[in-house]
């Protein structure tokens, strides 16, 4: 019984190239959709996607009134006095806080109206802290969204370059394109659900991807070795292989982290659970799109089988000699 | 695999004693860490404004202020050089319009004559990239409509903003920082940009008070040459300048533009009290050309006013009851102790050389802050704790206990390579950790999957030991190199914050990860295997 590695069956025998065609199709709506949702409206700079002030500019003052409830009504008067564009105010916890968010007005400094409104806000409510001030200009705020845009096209870029290197091209084009799903997706479930798209949420989009591109590699690479051990074997048979061999270190990985992102969620307060929930979805979403994504598109690529089987024998004579 | 070369051995051992070392701080409280020589130097990471609190200022040095100041400068010289040729060029208006000084030539046959003089006399050589090329710091040419116009060259405007900008790095310094003993940093950004980061900073308002403020003392005679009527309607003469007083008897006073003095004549200032009116004042004291100057002045202006001007504003306009040749002497103005004492420290620490406006700003309240660690902190536990109970489970208590220990051994390295290199923790950073410590147990989990895939297929502990580690090697290697790729790239791309401490939690993370999961567990498992020649592995 102990350890429980036993109890996962020797060998597994699930067909799963058998539902490719289906959830290739949903994960292409899916996409989709999430490209609309977060497009939609065509408005820049953020579009669907519910923009912080790091990428739209502004600001956002997150006030305390403990142990008084937050007047959220006069809160939201004093600032609208102060003739600021599109002034969102928002109770949270246990509502002795409160978000304070508005637009600077065009040709303003964000900082000196950030200012104002503070000291408007102190003399109309006495008592009340500034727990978080964040207060962007416009300039910034575009290079910000600029340079987080071309991180994450970069990155993905890299590894396209990195897997193609060490594994041929369409096991890079396997791999890109199901991280591109797995980022489109997760653009998807931010615009959806109008989770605030800041700095720390392209943190944890590369999060996502660092940890998806490795599912990948996993995968692959036991899909490259089969290549070179069956030689006669048909590809959706050797992708089914390879998805069983690799299932119980599939299962534990993620178990284990999803767990550890679990007690994030719950015990890590308030700044670690977007970042928790992120990342468990990239966790589940990787993890799929390892199987269904990347190595369908190995058979649709019109494998490939010798291709591989050339990077397999090309990496045994480059194989990097390590301990 | 399993012959570990004795090399190996010490340098996993030496690596995991120094990291357990630089990470002690992170553990052992201040108090105790002063009493052991080893750890008294050694400091905890460095976190991040998002967990620590403090304040993060992005400012963007006034280039067209400081182009209009520097323009100003070179029509002075410009009509100074006119004035000194022989025979002397007269010219007529001039002043600074369009990025342009430019004045008018009397009689338009001196142009060549004036250009030429411009050219060697104004116009200084600047290097312009490499190669020892030079170019002209300013461009003379004459208009079709007979001004004489100097323009600065581009390389002139770019590297004239980069001194300010360094030149008004140190101030802040000196402003926020005059000791040098906090953490706060200030630095340039790209080419017109200081950022400043003040970690634990309580008071932002007054951080950006003192960091903001030109400064720019000077010492200018009171016109006396406007009749009360003019100054009422706002009519001075040329040369002569309305400045705002705060006070309600004079709210404007009229003042001769050209400063006398500035606050870079000044030797030191302190703030003290007036000895009869026991008001707070600043008392400051020239250094000796300065001092010299004042004297002179003050001779032949007895019973005139002169003006202190600070940023524009007038201070105080005193009168001048006797000539003053000591050099020194005192500004009072409605002080408090503590504004006295900021204008003395800001006096002291020297003018910037152009304004500043902030461009981004973030606060964060410490004790928000504090709440955000202890969170992470309990969360970390429990994870932590979950995760050891699940491998041990999972592997049983001696492959499962190897993870563990490499997975503890890894997170205690990151911490020391953290605190070693002063990066700051922010709260991507944690993502990154929590990313990282994912990637190395998977790297762990894969080593175990090979080895039971080699028992399945029938080969002896050994083999299937050695063969598994060598296998996952290739997964591992693939896996990791792309994330430093990934890092590397980001560390490069991303503007200083948050992705940026994301991209180096994850570059020291990839080391630390190898080093754990391949050689820390490797030499675990060898011992154990050499110790007890064990017929089967019990993950099999």
């Amino acid at each position: 019984m102990w350890p429980l590695i036993k109890l996962l069956p020797e060998k597994t025998n699930f067909r799963y190239v058998a539902l490719a065609p289906v959830l290739c199709t949903l994960s292409l709506l899916a996409c989709l959709a999430s490209l609309y949702l977060t497009l939609v409206p065509f408005k820049p700079p953020c579009g669907g996607l519910n923009c912080g002030v790091d990428f739209r500019g502004g600001t956002l003052i997150e006030v305390s009134t403990k142990p008084k409830m937050v007047d959220v009504g006069k809160l939201r008067e004093v600032v609208g006095a102060q003739n600021v564009g599109d002034v969102q105010v928002q109770a949270f916890g246990d509502e002795t806080a409160a978000m304070v968010k508005f637009e600077t007005p065009e040709g303003a400094n964000a900082s000196v109206v950030a200012d104002r409104v503070k000291a408007a806000v102190s003399a109309a409510i006495p008592g009340i802290s500034f727990e978080r001030t964040e207060a962007v200009g416009a300039q910034v705020s575009g290079e910000l969204l600029m340079k987080g845009v071309i991180a994450l096209l970069a990155g993905i870029g890299l590894m396209l370059l990195y897997i193609w290197f060490r594994f041929g091209l369409t096991f890079g084009l396997g791999a890109v394109i199901a991280l591109a799903h797995d980022v489109l997706l997760t653009f998807g479930l931010f615009a959806i659900f109008k989770l605030e798209f800041t700095l720390v949420a392209v943190g944890s989009i590369l999060t996502i991807i660092g940890y998806s591109i490795n599912d990948k590699i996993v995968v692959l690479d036991r899909v490259r070795e089969n290549l070179r051990k069956y030689k006669r074997m048909p590809m959706r048979d050797l992708i089914d292989l390879s998805v069983n061999e690799t299932l119980s270190r599939t299962i534990i990985t993620g178990v284990t982290g999803l767990m550890a992102l679990g007690v994030m969620a719950f015990y890590g307060g308030e700044a670690l659970f977007a970042f928790a929930v992120a990342m468990a979805f990239g966790i589940v979403i990787g993890t799929y799109s390892s199987i269904y994504v990347a190595a369908p598109i190995l058979i649709l690529l019109g494998i490939g089988k010798r291709e591989g089987a050339q990077a397999a024998k090309a990496s045994d004579d480059s194989a990097v000699q390590l301990p | 695999m399993l012959n570990v070369a004795p090399w190996r051995i010490w340098l996993v051992i030496i690596v995991t004693i120094a990291g357990l070392v630089i990470a002690a701080p992170n553990f052992v409280p201040q108090s105790y860490r002063a009493n052991i020589p080893v750890l008294k130097d050694l400091r905890p990471v460095n976190l991040g404004l998002d967990l620590q609190g403090g304040a993060y200022l992005m400012y963007e040095v006034d280039v067209a202020a400081l182009q209009k100041q520097q323009l100003e400068g070179a029509v002075d010289d410009m009509a100074r050089v006119l004035r000194e040729a022989k025979p002397r060029i007269s010219y007529t208006g001039r002043g600074v319009a369009n990025g342009a000084a430019r004045l008018r030539l009397v009689n338009p046959a001196d142009a060549q004559r004036a250009l030429q003089l411009l050219n060697t006399q104004v116009a200084t050589d600047v290097q312009a990239g490499g190669f020892g090329r030079t170019e002209k710091s300013i461009v003379f040419t004459q208009t079709p409509d007979g001004l004489i116009e100097g323009r600065f060259s581009r390389v002139q405007i770019e590297q004239a903003t980069r001194r300010a900008v360094d030149q008004s790095r140190e101030v802040i310094m000196r402003r926020i920082d005059p000791g040098g003993v906090s953490e706060t940093s200030v630095q340039r950004q790209g080419i017109d940009r200081i950022v400043v980061q003040a970690p634990g900073e309580q008071d932002p308002e007054t951080l950006k008070r003192r960091i903001g403020q030109t400064a720019r003392l000077t010492f200018h005679l009171v016109d006396y040459n406007v009749a009360p009527e003019d100054l009422a309607a706002g009519r001075v003469p040329p040369g002569t300048v309305l400045m705002p007083q705060d006070s309600p008897v004079e709210p404007f006073v009229p003042v001769k533009e050209r400063a006398l003095l500035s606050g870079d004549d000044l030797n030191s200032s302190s703030p003290s009290f007036d000895q009869q009116t026991n008001e707070p004042v600043v008392s400051f004291k020239f250094d000796s050309r300065g001092a010299r100057i004042f004297g002179q002045i003050t001779q032949q202006n007895v019973q005139r006013r002169f003006a202190v001007v600070l940023d524009g504003k007038v201070i105080t306009a005193p009168n001048i009851n006797e000539p003053i040749l000591g050099g020194s002497g005192q500004i009072s103005g409605n002080f408090t102790p503590e504004s006295a004492k900021e204008l003395s420290d800001l006096l002291n620490a020297g003018a910037l050389p152009a304004p500043l406006t902030i461009i981004e700003q973030r606060a964060v309240k410490a004790s928000l802050g504090q709440d955000a660690i202890e969170a992470g902190q309990k969360s970390t536990m429990i994870a932590g704790v979950l995760v050891l109970i699940f491998m041990l489970l999972a592997y049983g208590f001696l492959f499962g206990g190897i993870s563990v220990v490499a997975l503890v051994v890894n997170g205690v390295l990151i911490l020391a390579a953290m605190s070693l290199t002063g990066a700051a923790l922010t709260l991507p950073g944690v993502a990154g950790l929590i990313l990282t410590l994912a990637v190395a147990l998977d790297a762990n989990v894969l080593i175990y999957e090979r080895m039971r895939d080699e028992l399945k297929a029938g080969r002896q502990p050994a083999i299937a030991i050695d063969a598994g580690f060598s296998r996952a090697m290739i997964t591992i290697f693939d896996a990791n190199i792309t994330h430093l790729g990934a890092a590397l790239l980001m560390m490069s791309l991303a503007p200083p914050g948050p992705v940026k401490g994301f991209a180096w939690t994850l570059t020291i993370g990839v080391f630390t990860s190898v080093f754990t999961a391949v050689l820390v567990t490797q030499l675990l498992v060898a011992w154990w295997f050499r110790a007890t020649r064990p017929k089967r592995l019990p993950i099999h």
